[in-house]
C-alpha cells in the first residue's frame, strides 16, 4: 500500500484523535450553512464555519487530527460537498457515526475524508476521549477495548489516500493534469 | 444466512462470489445513465485529464430535463451534449422529446433483472421495477465511471416491505408509496435496499410498479426492488425482439424471454433484512403530501376541497399510458373548473402516441387540458408550468420541497394522476370515485 497518506501509511494501526461527540440527525446545514455555499472558497474560511450553528465551540478549539463521533444519519439534507470539505479543512482525520446519509458518505470518501460507520464505538465514546483508528485492521480502540468495523475496499481506502476521487483517478491513470475541476450549475 | 437481492446483485456486478451488507465493492455497472447534466460531467471528465470515455456502448444519455430548450443557455448546453455525444461515438442518445431518462431507457430494454444501473440522477432507484440495481450518483462519480468503467459501492443494508391484501376501489400505486414514506418518514429507508414482496406488489400492473421504486429515492433509499415475474420478462423480450431486424416470431421472443429470466435474482427465503413492515393494502386510503415535504401526508379527506389552481400530470413517477387514461376516464364529457389549468406531460413519445391512439389525448384536449412535450416538464421549475406566488399546484410528481417547481412561495401537494384530474375537474381537491360515480 505504497500510495497510502501518511496518517495511515506510516501509523497504520494508530490514528489517535480526540473526539467531539454529537447527536442524531445531525444535517448539512448545521454542518456547513447553506449561506455561505455559494460565496466561500478558501479553505481556510470554509474550515472556519465548520459546524458553526451546531457547535460553536467547534470551529474554534478542534484541532487537527480530532475525530468527529456522532449518531444516526449525519449529514442528511443537501449535497453540498462543503459540508465534507470543511471538516478536512479543518484537519479531522475521520467521522465515525451510527450511520451516514447516504450522498454525505460518497462524498466523504471521494473527497478523501474517512468515514467509518460503528454504532458501538459511538455508544461507548465521550467527548474528550481519544479513541485510535486501525484503518487496515478495521478496528477501533477505546479505554483498552476493540470495536470491529467492516472494512473499507482497497479502492474505498487509495481514494482516501489519494485526496478524493479526481486526484485517486489521476494517479490511477498515470496522468498529471492539474486542471481545476469545475462543476457546472446546468 | 441467505442473502438479500442487493447482497446478490452487488456480488455480480463486482464479480465476486458473494457480497455482505456494509462491504464496500468496486462495481462494473451494465450501464450509466445521464441527462442534460450531461455537459457538465464531461467538463469533470476532462479536468481529470483525459479525452475518450472507456464504456461508450454502457452509456446513455437522455435530454429530457428542459426540453425543447426554453431559453439561449439551455440552448447551448444541449449544444454541448450533442457534440460530446458525437465525439464520444454514444449510440444510446435520446434527443429531446423521446422522453424521461428512466422511463425511455424502460422502453428501449437497456437495462435487464440483475443488472447494475448508476446515474446521475436520483431516481434511478426506478430500474427496480424491473428486478435491476438503479442507484443515483454524484456527477464525479459519473465522470469517474466515463474514466473506468467502475465505482466503489457499499453493499447497503436491506429493508423488506411485504404488502397483503388488496388496494381498495381508485387506491393507487402512489397512494401505497405516499402511505409508507408518511408512516416510517422520509428517512426511513436510509441507506437501505428497500425490497418489496407480497400478494398486492404481483397484482399491480406493470406501469404501477414503475411507481413504487422510483417513488422510494423519496424514502432515502439507496435501491428499490421489486421480484421480476413472466409480466417484466414479456416486456423486455418483445421490446428487446423489436430492435432485430429479422421478423420477431414467436419462437424468438421465447428464447430472449427465458434468456432474461435468466438474469433474475431474487432474495432468498432466509436473507437477512434490517426490518421487515408489512402493510396492508385494504386499509390505505388516497393519500396526499401536502407542502413541504413528501412525508407530510394526509388521507385525502383531510384536504379536500383545496383550492388547486394548476394539476399537473407526468413525470417519470406518473406520466404513463395508465396514468393518462385515468384522467381521461374521469374528465370524459367534463371541463376543466375555470380557473384551473389542467397541464398533461407524457413520460414520453411513445406513451404520447398511445394516448393519441387510445383516443385519451383528444378527451382531455377538449375537456381543456394543455399538453407538453414528453419530458421532465415543470417538474423541477425549469419550465413550461412553472406556478405563480401564492399558486397551489396539485402534482402526480414525488417532490413537493419549497420552491421545487420554480417558485418558492407556491404550494406543492402530490396525490396520484387521477386524484389530481378529478381535482382539475372541480378545481379543488377532489376524490375521483366522486366524479366517476357520480
Amino acid at each position: 500500500m505504497r500510495d497510502l497518506p501518511s496518517a495511515i501509511s506510516h501509523r497504520p494501526s494508530a490514528i489517535a484523535g480526540r473526539v467531539w461527540k454529537y447527536g442524531d440527525g445531525v444535517n448539512t446545514d448545521v454542518i456547513f450553512p447553506g449561506k455561505y455555499t455559494y460565496t466561500l472558497r478558501d479553505p481556510a474560511e470554509i474550515a472556519a464555519h465548520a459546524l458553526e450553528d451546531l457547535d460553536p465551540a467547534f470551529a474554534a478549539q478542534a484541532q487537527p487530527g480530532d475525530i468527529v463521533v456522532a449518531g444516526r444519519n449525519w449529514g442528511n439534507g443537501s449535497s453540498r460537498e462543503q459540508a465534507v470539505t470543511c471538516l478536512k479543512y479543518r484537519g479531522i482525520a475521520a467521522v465515525v457515526a451510527k450511520s451516514f446519509a447516504r450522498i454525505y458518505y460518497r462524498n466523504g470518501i471521494n473527497q478523501g475524508l474517512l468515514l467509518i460507520a460503528c454504532p458501538e464505538v459511538v455508544e461507548a465514546a465521550q467527548t474528550g476521549d481519544v479513541i485510535e483508528i486501525d484503518p487496515a485492521g478495521s478496528l477501533i480502540r477505546l479505554d483498552g477495548r476493540g470495536y470491529p468495523f467492516p472494512p473499507l475496499s482497497p479502492t474505498a481506502l487509495s481514494i482516501i489516500a489519494a485526496g478524493g476521487l479526481v486526484p485517486h483517478l489521476r494517479r490511477k491513470l498515470g496522468l498529471t493534469s492539474t486542471a481545476v475541476v469545475e462543476i457546472g450549475d446546468c | 444466512m441467505g442473502h438479500t437481492f442487493a447482497e446478490k446483485a452487488l456480488a455480480r456486478a463486482a464479480g465476486l462470489p458473494g457480497a455482505a451488507a456494509g462491504q464496500v465493492v468496486d462495481a462494473r455497472p451494465d450501464i450509466v445513465l445521464s441527462h442534460d447534466n450531461t455537459a457538465a460531467i464531461a467538463r469533470i471528465f476532462r479536468s481529470i485529464g483525459l479525452e475518450r470515455v472507456v464504456i461508450p456502448d454502457r452509456m446513455a444519455i437522455t435530454l429530457d430535463h428542459a426540453v425543447p430548450a426554453p431559453n439561449a443557455r439551455h440552448a447551448q448546453n444541449h449544444a454541448e451534449v450533442r457534440a460530446f455525444v458525437r465525439e464520444q461515438g454514444v449510440r444510446n442518445f435520446f434527443e429531446v422529446g423521446r422522453g424521461i431518462c428512466h422511463q425511455v431507457l424502460s422502453e428501449e430494454a437497456l437495462v435487464l433483472p440483475g443488472q447494475l444501473i448508476l446515474g446521475a440522477d436520483s431516481h434511478t432507484t426506478h430500474f427496480g421495477w424491473l428486478g435491476a440495481f438503479g442507484a443515483g450518483v454524484g456527477r464525479t462519480e459519473v465522470a469517474a465511471l466515463w474514466a473506468t468503467g467502475e465505482l466503489w459501492l457499499r453493499v447497503p443494508e436491506s429493508m423488506k416491505i411485504v404488502v397483503v391484501g388488496e388496494l381498495g376501489t381508485g387506491v393507487t400505486a402512489k397512494d401505497l408509496c405516499l402511505h409508507v414514506i408518511g408512516q416510517l418518514g422520509a428517512d426511513g429507508g436510509l441507506y437501505q435496499s428497500v425490497e418489496f414482496a407480497g400478494p398486492a406488489i404481483e397484482r399491480l400492473s406493470l406501469e404501477s410498479r414503475m411507481v413504487i421504486p422510483n417513488m422510494m429515492a423519496e424514502f432515502g433509499a439507496k435501491n428499490a426492488y421489486l421480484p421480476p415475474d413472466g409480466a417484466v420478462f414479456q416486456y423486455l423480450s418483445e421490446r428487446r425482439a423489436r430492435k432485430l431486424p429479422v421478423s420477431n416470431s414467436k419462437s424468438q421472443i421465447s428464447d430472449h424471454t427465458s434468456a432474461i429470466s435468466n438474469l433474475a435474482l431474487y432474495p432468498d427465503p432466509d436473507a437477512a433484512y434490517a426490518a421487515v413492515h408489512t402493510f396492508d393494502a385494504s386499509t390505505i386510503e388516497l393519500t396526499v403530501s401536502c407542502p413541504h415535504a413528501v412525508d407530510a401526508t394526509q388521507p385525502l379527506s383531510a384536504v379536500r376541497g383545496t383550492r388547486v389552481h394548476q394539476a399537473f400530470i407526468g413525470t417519470c413517477t406518473n406520466g404513463r399510458l395508465e396514468d393518462i387514461a385515468a384522467a381521461a376516464e374521469i374528465v370524459k364529457g367534463r371541463k376543466v373548473a375555470p380557473g384551473t389549468r389542467l397541464l398533461i406531460v407524457p413520460a414520453s413519445s411513445e406513451v404520447y402516441a398511445e394516448a393519441i391512439r387510445c383516443g385519451y389525448a383528444q378527451t382531455l384536449l377538449e375537456a381543456g387540458a394543455v399538453f407538453g412535450t414528453p419530458g421532465c416538464g415543470p417538474c423541477m421549475g425549469n419550465h413550461m408550468g412553472v406556478p405563480a406566488p401564492g399558486e397551489v399546484c396539485l402534482s402526480s410528481a414525488n417532490r413537493n420541497f419549497k420552491g421545487r417547481m420554480g417558485q418558492p412561495e407556491a404550494e406543492i401537494y402530490l396525490a396520484s394522476p387521477a386524484v389530481v384530474a378529478a381535482s382539475a375537474v372541480r378545481g379543488a381537491i377532489a376524490d375521483p370515485r366522486e366524479i366517476v360515480g357520480a
